[in-house]
């Protein structure tokens, strides 16, 4: 492959990964509604095209439409550019989150990932420490107390939860040695997923992920009774509509993350065994990881409609006493794991 | 401060919360794949029980004729002044009938008061309760309109001289 089929490969990927992740959002929107009406025994949106399915566009139209205010306290540039900070950490991050094995396409090699970097987990986590920024910078901005609050919390909810995910994913790369998402994803073929292995690892990542992504246990940035909208009480038509897209677009990547760190990727139990055509496993084994990807999604919105909220202190005592702790003790027994029972 | 003691504490189990939101997720699921209670409106429509208190109607019997007979007792009894009857002579057996009959509909709180007073079983709350208008004056609503044929209110007036 020259320089320039490997770009235009490139730009494709970049390309069908863009426009799957901008419409899995839209319909994870419509799936949060309608599951939090099932939760509640009712149908949920039901009017719009067959069983609803066209609800995410019109809600789109009608953010679309609504006049766009900014307050007259607020800081102009850094309003507009929060909403844009959130994005781009959404959308840039799953460029190395790898959907499957490699496939044979028109004589060409092609990786399911936009891009394999050999230090991936390392930008995953870089690029989410940034989704920070543009909460506390729309908190700031906004010139409302409201909105300053809400920021604060955010931020110091994700700063403190950070650490225990980073020392989760710390005994995920011990066992992978090595920080390549493909790595990852190999060193737990068959049933030897790390959530197998490092139970303790996973359920410090799944929580954090939770509060990372601010959803419904730990949504303290948006929490109602107190804080009107969080950090964005000021914000309406498409700026509100990107943060809602980023918290969403959130959600699939924690989710993604959490099925190629912990629940093995791509991986199907004994596949090779059943002595498929090889077309079929890679079909099967992106499925799996569609599927996976898409339990773990309900997950999130099932809790969502369960848990209450924490209390501030609460959540607080949670992240540094207990998740801390746990995460390091699990980052111990990794050690152990490798030096003593992993050949 | 006095530290107010917990009567009960918290099970180990309790406290590591993880058994406890596994249960509160299966009520939630539950509670997902329960059949719904919604209603979808303009296509399914709620058919109330006989003690359903709707709009007032007046009662038509089989031959046309309303059985009201205008006394008057409804509009005296009607706390929101809705009713206005006037009342007129006829050959027939029952002497009187009412030449106008109106019922604001605006007015009207749904108390039930005209129905429970009325000698002649006259005047009964029927089911209907889409009422929808979109001036005051339509809100009026006269006897061409109040008038309803006796065999749609059968199970309301069975159910008035049951527990009337």
């Amino acid at each position: 492959m020259n320089i320039w089929e490997i770009i235009v490969i490139t730009l494709i990927k970049i390309l069908i990964v863009f426009t799957l992740l901008l419409l899995t959002v839209s319909y994870l929107v419509y799936f949060e509604r309608k599951i939090s009406a099932w939760a509640q025994n009712r149908i949920g949106p039901n009017r719009t095209g067959w069983k609803g399915a066209l609800q995410p566009f019109a809600d789109v139209g009608k953010l679309l439409l609504k006049e766009d205010i900014v307050p007259v306290n607020a800081s102009k540039v850094v309003h507009t550019l929060a909403p844009v900070i959130a994005l781009f950490v959404a959308f840039t991050t799953f460029a190395v989150i790898p959907i499957g094995p490699d496939i044979k396409l028109f004589g060409y090699n092609i990786q399911l990932v936009a891009a394999d970097v050999n230090i991936g987990i390392l930008y995953v986590l870089a690029l989410t420490s940034l989704g920070v920024y543009a909460i506390t910078f729309a908190g700031w901005s906004s010139g409302s107390k409201y909105s300053l609050l809400g920021g604060i919390r955010s931020s110091a909810q994700m700063i403190s939860y950070e650490i225990s995910m980073g020392f989760s994913v710390a005994g995920v790369l011990l066992l992978a040695g090595s920080l390549r998402p493909y790595d990852i994803v190999y060193s737990q073929s068959g049933w030897l997923w790390n959530a197998v292995i490092q139970p303790i690892g996973f359920i410090t990542f799944f929580v954090s992920a939770f509060a990372e992504t601010n959803r419904l246990p730990f949504d303290l940035p948006e929490a109602e009774p107190e804080l009107v909208g969080g950090y964005h009480t000021e914000y309406s038509s498409m700026k509100f509509a990107s943060f809602f897209l980023a918290e969403y677009a959130n959600m699939i990547i924690s989710g993604a993350l959490i099925v190629t760190l912990y629940l093995g990727g791509w991986h199907f139990p004994w596949l090779e065994s059943f002595g498929l055509a090889p077309w079929l496993v890679v079909a099967i084994q992106i499925l799996t990881f569609i599927f996976k990807l898409a339990f773990i999604l309900f997950f999130f919105m099932w809790v969502r409609w369960s848990i209450p909220r924490f209390r501030y202190d609460q959540l607080m005592n949670l992240g540094w006493k207990v998740m801390f702790p746990l995460s390091l003790l699990n980052l111990v027994w990794v050690a152990i794991v490798v030096m003593y029972i992993k050949p | 401060m006095a530290v107010k003691k917990r009567t009960k504490d918290l099970t180990f189990w309790q406290k590591i919360y993880l058994p406890e939101i596994a249960k509160g997720l299966a009520l939630t699921f539950k509670n997902m794949v329960k059949p719904k209670y919604t209603i979808e409106y303009p296509e399914d429509k709620f058919i109330p029980p006989p003690s359903y208190r709707g709009r007032p109607v007046l009662v038509m019997e089989a031959d046309g004729e309303e059985r009201c007979v205008a006394c008057g007792l409804c509009a005296r009894v009607c706390p929101p002044l809705a009713i206005e009857v006037q009342a007129s002579e006829t050959e027939k057996e029952k002497e009187r009938y009412p030449v106008k009959f109106e019922i604001n509909m605006l007015r009207c709180i749904f108390c039930g008061f005209c129905e429970e007073v009325c000698p002649e079983e006259a005047i009964v709350m029927s089911k209907d309760y889409e009422l929808a208008f979109t001036s005051r004056e339509e809100a009026i609503y006269g006897k061409d309109k109040l008038l309803t044929p006796i065999d749609q209110l059968n199970d309301r007036i069975e159910f008035l001289r049951k527990y009337k």
